[in-house]
């Protein structure tokens, strides 16, 4: 009560003054409701606290300023690698909201171009897939080259050098020779382009002129620098069909650049997922007996044993990040959800991407970054 | 485009065409965190359509100027995002661990 006359003391002294402009402590919130902002709480039946708190205005009438200053976000945001090959990472990003990094993925999964087989022209299939059937699986097929080195191609445009690549497959099993599979290796890359001819029933036409063919390349894709030593061949040893004897396919397939928005088989990634990293806590000392039912019951790993000296037993929290949250430690008896606590932490994540191998893992990430901000400079320009 | 009445600027519903949950869940975070806006929300009418309402409400700016903040904002952060993960990589890659892991696919 005294420090209350205190301050009005000083109140009526100053003229406008609010004791809010003390910098007495620094504004935080009191711990509970710290956890419940940037905690998930993961119950035995279900999660709880899993919304977050956007307003920035949420805590006002507790004097803390709960919005995402840029500044704050630069300090705090931090990248940290843990594995990184040539066909997939794991990273963390830590310090970012849930909205971006859902965005990020699905930029992966859908919005990043890659290169695959869109028409194919079946001379001849004698073998027992389908000509839908192999025309689909030859569409699934990842295509080894980085897809920004290529145009989209629309509805009135030729195919021509710049927007496709052209592969032939002509593969004959012989009478009396065993089944034969068929693989990617079989795949030939045509670098000038078509080589089926367009009927043209012209009697003007030239004879001595170029036959017209399915594609109009202009020059050598083997003469551009880019592909002249490394030739555009799909992913290797996918095997494609199987002949009997007797069988044969000759076909040539047209690659196109596209979206998984439009189908999957241009998804670059074989998957991109995130998770929350999770947080395992011990609310009591669990010793001895309890310590080694726990230990064992973890799938994961989770806890180990430490001694204690006397020959006592304690259980730690060992590898809280491979925790899979299967709750099997809270189901072990009825005291368990008491003694362990297993928690989320909001703004932490764990994210994985795993390539096609068109382009590194590291590379998509940035290019779905670029993405997203292609995105933001398209509204800007749309509303200016 | 723009639905929102001629005398007050301050509130609009934005009708933006080719997008979906990917930019408009990240735009109205960037959005609930400016103090100018009283209001935000997006919404798609239809999934087939690949179209999105954004509708912002603020204390008297024009909507069209906050969110075209807000749209900065996260271009910003996406920037920032970008230039720490390259740093994180190439740290990553010169370190040690980097090195075992390339003597590990290369054998």
């Amino acid at each position: 009560m005294a420090e209350k006359t205190d301050k009005k003391q000083v109140n009526e002294g100053k003229g406008k003054f609010s004791s809010l402009d003390l910098p007495d402590l620094p504004k935080r919130l009191p711990p509970q409701l710290e956890f419940q902002r940037t905690r998930v709480l993961c119950n035995l039946d279900a999660p709880i606290h899993t919304d977050n708190v956007m307003y920035g205005g949420a805590y006002a009438s507790m004097g803390v300023d709960n919005s995402v200053q840029l500044d704050c976000f630069r300090q705090k945001f931090r990248v940290e690698v843990v594995r990184l090959t040539k066909d997939d990472m794991e990273f963390d990003l830590i310090g970012i909201d849930p909205s971006i990094a859902n965005a990020f993925r699905r930029i992966l999964i859908a919005e990043l171009p890659t290169m695959a087989i869109e028409k194919v022209l079946i001379a001849n299939n004698t073998s027992v897939i389908q000509d839908e059937v192999l025309a689909h699986r030859l569409g699934l097929i990842p295509i080894m080259v980085d897809p920004r080195l290529f145009e989209y191609i629309s509805e009135n445009d030729t195919n021509n050098e710049k927007n496709t690549i052209v592969y032939k497959l002509h593969v004959r099993c012989q009478r009396g020779a065993p089944r034969l599979t068929v693989k990617t290796n079989e795949l030939k890359w045509l670098p000038n382009g078509s080589e089926l001819l367009l009927d043209s029933k012209n009697s003007d036409s030239n004879p001595t002129s170029k036959p017209r063919t399915y594609t109009s390349f202009s020059c050598s894709q083997a003469s551009l620098p880019k592909f002249a030593n490394n030739p555009i061949n799909p992913m290797p040893e996918i095997t494609i069909a199987r002949l009997g004897p007797g069988q044969e396919i000759e076909l040539e397939a047209h690659a196109v650049k596209g979206m998984g928005k439009t189908h999957a088989k241009w998804s670059p990634v074989a998957t991109a997922w995130y998770r929350m990293l999770p947080e395992v806590v011990l609310l009591e000392d669990v010793e001895d007996e309890d310590a080694e039912k726990l230990v064992n019951t973890c799938p994961v790993k989770v806890f180990d044993i430490e001694d204690i000296g006397n020959g006592k037993k304690k259980a730690t929290v060992a590898r809280p990040r491979a925790c899979t949250l299967c709750r099997e430690c809270l189901r072990i008896g009825e005291e368990w959800e008491k003694r362990v606590s297993l928690r989320r932490i909001k703004d932490h994540f764990i994210f994985t991407i795993e390539s096609t191998g068109a382009l590194p893992p590291e590379v998509l990430f940035t290019e779905a970054v670029k993405i997203l901000e292609d995105k933001c400079e398209r509204v800007i320009t749309e509303l200016s | 485009m723009e639905h929102g009445a001629f005398g007050d600027q301050s509130n609009a519903t934005f009708s933006l065409t080719e997008e979906d949950h990917t930019l408009a869940n990240a735009v109205r975070f960037t959005l609930n965190q400016d103090p100018r806006v009283t209001f935000c929300g997006y919404s798609i009418p239809h999934p087939s359509d690949a179209r999105v309402n954004i509708r912002v409400q603020t204390t008297g700016d024009p909507a069209r100027e906050v969110l075209k903040d807000a749209c900065q904002d996260l271009m910003l952060m996406c920037q920032h995002v970008r230039s720490t993960f390259d740093k994180a990589v190439t740290d990553f890659k010169t370190s040690e661990r980097g090195q075992a892991m390339n003597i590990d696919s290369e054998e």
